[in-house]
């Protein structure tokens, strides 16, 4: 893609996870930021993925056990 | 300028709750989860030197991580780290997209099946499709969509190409999203239409 390009549908959902990851250039992103805009389809496919990106980050926030904390300390300073 | 002994335990700290979420996607236990980090973390302080830049301390534990994992399981499974890594292969049965499955573009505003979907996955769904999904898919998917690593850091912590990132992250999101959905079939979420519709 060139900053000048008119993005399709069928790019822009070849770009859309990329897009969704901040990973493609500044005028890529653009792009297909601009096509979003002015595609229902594409946007509601957009805001699914993003959502299920969402869904799994949350599984992250998860709590270390405390016996895995305690290890990892003590071993630290037998270090 | 090796890291110091405090600084390093300050850092190890500080990613715990990364580390030890990656450890048990990887070796779906608690104990085994533990003992992971618990190796992991006394390879990492043996190998600090190699260490470069302490703003990269995270990738580097990530990547010390996947390798002990992968040869703590080479060695109990007696295979080579090859086999283990499984390259990407034709297993796949093509991509798989729950949008695709559920969303019906000439619905009201208000009717969102796909919305719905999502509304109705528990936590303990997205635990069990993360579980499911062949190793070398696992690994990447979490750090990309749990841990938020970018691709050039899932590529450094794994040890291959941004390209393969790439294309490991699309397969395995493709197999998530068909086990989810399967999941979602099993709990009755999936709209019975969509389900009737495409099976």
């Amino acid at each position: 893609m060139s900053e000048t390009d008119d993005v399709g549908c069928e790019q822009a959902l070849r770009h859309l996870v990329e897009f969704i990851d901040h990973e493609l250039s500044d005028s890529d992103h653009d792009s297909v930021e601009r096509h979003l805009r002015t595609c229902r389809g594409c946007c509601s496919r957009m805001e699914f993925e993003s959502r299920l990106k969402q869904r799994l980050s949350a599984l992250s926030t998860e709590d270390v056990p405390s016996t895995t904390r305690d290890r990892v300390r003590n071993l630290i300073k037998r270090f | 300028m090796t890291i110091s002994k405090d600084a390093f335990e300050t850092q190890v700290l500080a990613i715990l709750g990364p580390l030890h979420g990656v450890a048990r996607r990887l070796t779906k236990n608690e104990a085994d989860a533990e003992d992971l980090v618990a190796e992991s973390v006394t390879r990492a302080w043996r190998a600090r030197a190699s260490l470069a830049d302490a703003g990269a301390f995270r990738a580097w534990m990530f990547r010390i991580l996947n390798n002990t994992f992968i040869s703590e399981r080479r060695k109990a499974l007696a295979r080579p780290r090859e086999e283990l890594l499984v390259e990407d292969g034709d297993e796949e049965e093509g991509a798989f997209s729950i949008f695709e499955r559920l969303h019906q573009p000439f619905l009201l505003w208000f009717a969102n099946p796909e919305q719905e979907f999502l509304d109705k996955l528990l936590r303990e769904d997205l635990d069990r499709a993360l579980a499911a999904l062949p190793e070398h898919y696992r690994v990447v998917v979490v750090l990309a969509d749990v841990e938020g690593l970018k691709y050039g850091d899932i590529a450094e912590t794994l040890d291959v190409p941004v390209g393969t990132v790439r294309s490991r992250l699309a397969r395995g999101r493709s197999a998530l999203q068909r086990t989810l959905w399967n999941v979602a079939r099993d709990h009755g979420v999936q709209a019975s239409r969509a389900a009737d519709t495409h099976g």
